[in-house]
């Protein structure tokens, strides 16, 4: 059966009827051709265009979905029994490993089998043979780096006229800043227009210094006060003192009044340990050593003659040219003079007499520097002539340890603040030596070549990596020393204390014998030659003079004469001898 | 089967060897004198550590064969010697 659905509506109801009817055509628009607008194009003839005879392609890139995978393993609890066998039954278990043993493979395996085994059991029980050997002792660091300094900055004087560097001082701090004291101590080779300023510069800035002190007459030395970084003082050529705060600009906030200063230059100047810290002391060639007070410099507080007759007499007095201090030990302090005479004085004493406790004679030449091991305060070092020599107090007859001599003259040395085994030596080739006494005794551990004049100042930092020294020419370069020289190495302090204690020991035992060799020729020469002793004293000591001079010539001679044919086009070397000829002949007209 | 009794016997009867184990080609554990599920264990785990020492070896030179296998840990040592099919696997305490 069809279901039919019916719609009926009117005609009248659609709407009118819709009359179509034909009509012409008729043109709407029409745009004919313009030719000017075609020379707004040019004319491109022939045409490169393209064409392919195939079929259009695209490219298309699908990810595919992850495929996930995972690896694992199964393990098997139960052997791979076989079918028929159920692993839980013990009766069927025991029946099939009956079974087996009877097989004939079985019996020959095991048998072979047996006699490897019991081989590899044999072994172990006799010797371990994974046994560890040396397992107690610790892994011996090699510190395989040779030993290397570098070059950080070189400050140079900004004058003209370039003086000498003959004074360094770290700022106490942090060390970015080094005060440099530049003077010419080489006797009226000063000229009308040299400079008399001396420079504070900063480590990172070597163009230009950070600050200008302006001093009276040059500076030969200067020294930051160590607790307070702003206030530093100096002594200059013309023996004067002068304190300057550096907040308030280059002049010195205070001189000393010439009449009470020394009259020759202020060679060393140190800060002194006190309630007050504005104590400091210098010492000059002029034979004094004169405490100030930095507030008060119209006047020394104290003044100690350097005289070993004990007398106070100045005209009997050594010249002193440096000065040691230690802050551990604030009564006692050493003078090292120009005659090679190291004197150590005690400043708490009583009388003038009392001051000087001892003297140390062991150079040739002017003690240039001198400073106490900062580990071994017992133990000190000096530098004067062509050697290096390290002392203990308790041995004044000689040196404990010593350097050989050197091709040229040893100007300045100082202990390393954090290696106790380290000291370094500035000499007047230029040469920077740096020694590890614990490594090697007989040559420097390290020997840099820092500029071709000769070197006159030297200053470690207190981190003992970084070390300035200063020039002839006026430049002080800045180094920073290799790690391992600058870094503790463990057991350093014992064996370098062992070192000591034997060397010290050494010498008690030879000046031992000395002294009894000296009583024994005593007693004999005293009952011999008592009355003639007095007059033939004199003439003995002018022949022995002129033997020793005559001695000596002849040995400079042959030693020059060889050298001339062994090194004939070394000329440096030639002339630097001279120089030192020079100096040991007027050490030698100064003793007669 | 005598002689085998007495080898194995000679085997477990040395200083410090803590167990023996036998095994056959489908990893049961045919003599032993620990206990089952301990043995079961090191069978299946020596089998396949042979299986792939042996196979290191006679990769590396085919003309070569692996004749035992010694793992040395901090308690003990475990001996493996690999025969056609069988295993024979020793636990020793090398006491010092």
């Amino acid at each position: 059966m069809e279901i039919v659905h019916v719609y009926t509506k009117l005609r009248g109801d659609f709407g009118r009827q819709c009359l179509f009817s034909d009509r012409p055509a008729e043109l709407l628009v029409d745009v004919p051709p313009d030719p000017n607008l075609g020379l707004q194009f040019i004319q491109r003839s022939p045409r490169d265009q393209v064409l392919q005879a195939c079929r259009d392609m695209s490219e298309h890139q699908v990810n595919t979905e992850r495929f996930e995978s995972e690896s694992c393993g199964i393990n098997h609890v139960e052997g791979g029994w076989p079918k028929d066998v159920n692993p839980q039954e013990m009766e069927q278990t025991i029946r099939f490993r009956k079974k087996v043993e009877k097989d004939e493979g079985y019996i020959n395996s095991i048998l072979q089998l047996g006699s490897v085994m019991e081989h590899c059991i044999r072994q172990n029980n006799a010797v371990d043979i994974y046994q560890d050997y040396f397992e107690d002792e610790d892994e011996v660091e090699e510190n395989q780096e040779s030993p290397s300094a570098k070059t950080i900055n070189v400050f140079r004087d900004p004058n003209e006229v370039k003086r000498t560097v003959t004074g360094l001082s770290w700022h106490p701090d942090s060390g970015r800043k080094l005060a440099a004291a530049y003077s010419c101590l080489e006797f009226q080779k000063t000229s009308r227009d040299m400079s008399l300023d001396s420079y504070i510069w900063d480590i990172e800035n070597p163009n230009r210094p950070e600050m200008t002190l302006k001093p009276a007459s040059p500076l030969v030395c200067l020294d930051y006060n160590p607790k307070d970084p702003h206030t530093l003082v100096g002594g200059s050529y013309n023996g004067q003192i002068a304190y300057w705060d550096t907040r308030r600009g280059s002049q010195p906030v205070e001189l000393s009044s010439v009449e009470h200063s020394h009259r020759d230059p202020v060679y060393k100047i140190i800060w002194l340990q006190s309630k007050t810290g504005t104590d400091v002391f210098s010492a000059s060639t002029d034979g004094q050593v004169l405490w100030w007070d930095v507030r008060r410099l119209s006047e020394p507080s104290e003044r100690l003659v350097l005289d070993p007759s004990r007398e106070g007499r100045l005209d009997r007095a050594l010249g002193a040219v440096s000065l040691e201090f230690e802050s551990t030990m604030p009564t006692k302090f050493m003078v090292g003079t120009e005659q090679g005479v190291v004197v150590s004085c005690n400043r708490k004493a009583k009388t003038p007499l009392e001051k000087i406790v001892c003297t140390y004679d062991g150079h040739h030449g002017p003690v240039y520097a001198l400073q106490r091991n900062p580990f071994f305060p017992k133990n000190f070092l000096t530098v004067g002539d062509w050697t290096a020599r390290i002392w203990s107090e308790d041995i004044k007859e000689s040196s404990i340890m010593w350097t050989k001599y050197q091709m040229s003259y040893l100007m300045d040395a100082c202990w390393s603040p954090v290696r106790p085994s380290v000291f370094f030596t500035v000499k007047m080739d230029g040469v920077l030596d740096v020694w590890d006494i614990l490594f090697k005794q007989n040559d420097p551990t390290l020997s840099l070549k820092v500029c071709d004049e000769a070197l006159y100042s030297l200053r470690l930092q207190d981190n003992g990596r970084l070390v300035a020294c200063g020039s002839q020419q006026g430049g002080a370069t800045l180094l920073e020393i290799c790690s391992g020289l600058s870094t503790l190495q463990k057991n350093e302090k014992t064996l370098l204390a062992a070192m000591f204690e034997r060397e010290t020991k050494r010498e008690k035992i030879l000046e031992a014998r000395q002294r009894e060799i000296r009583l024994k020729e005593r007693s004999r020469s005293e009952q011999s030659r008592e009355d003639d002793r007095g007059r033939d004293n004199a003439d003995d000591l002018d022949q022995l003079i002129t033997r020793a001079e005559k001695d000596f010539h002849s040995v400079v001679e042959t030693e020059l004469r060889r050298r001339r044919d062994q090194e004939d086009h070394e000329d440096r070397t030639n002339r630097e001898k001279d120089v030192c000829e020079e100096k040991v002949e007027k050490d030698e007209a100064e003793i007669l | 089967m005598a002689e085998v009794e007495e080898t194995l016997k000679r085997i477990e009867a040395h200083r410090g060897v803590i167990g023996t184990i036998v095994v056959n080609a489908e990893g049961i554990p045919i003599r032993t004198n620990l206990d089952n599920s301990t043995a079961v264990q090191y069978a299946g785990l020596l089998r396949n550590l042979t299986q792939l020492a042996r196979s290191t070896v006679r990769d590396i030179d085919p003309q070569n064969d692996l004749t035992y296998l010694r793992v040395r840990s901090k308690k003990y040592e475990i001996m493996v010697a690999p025969e056609n099919d069988f295993l024979l696997i020793v636990i020793q305490n090398p006491c010092e």
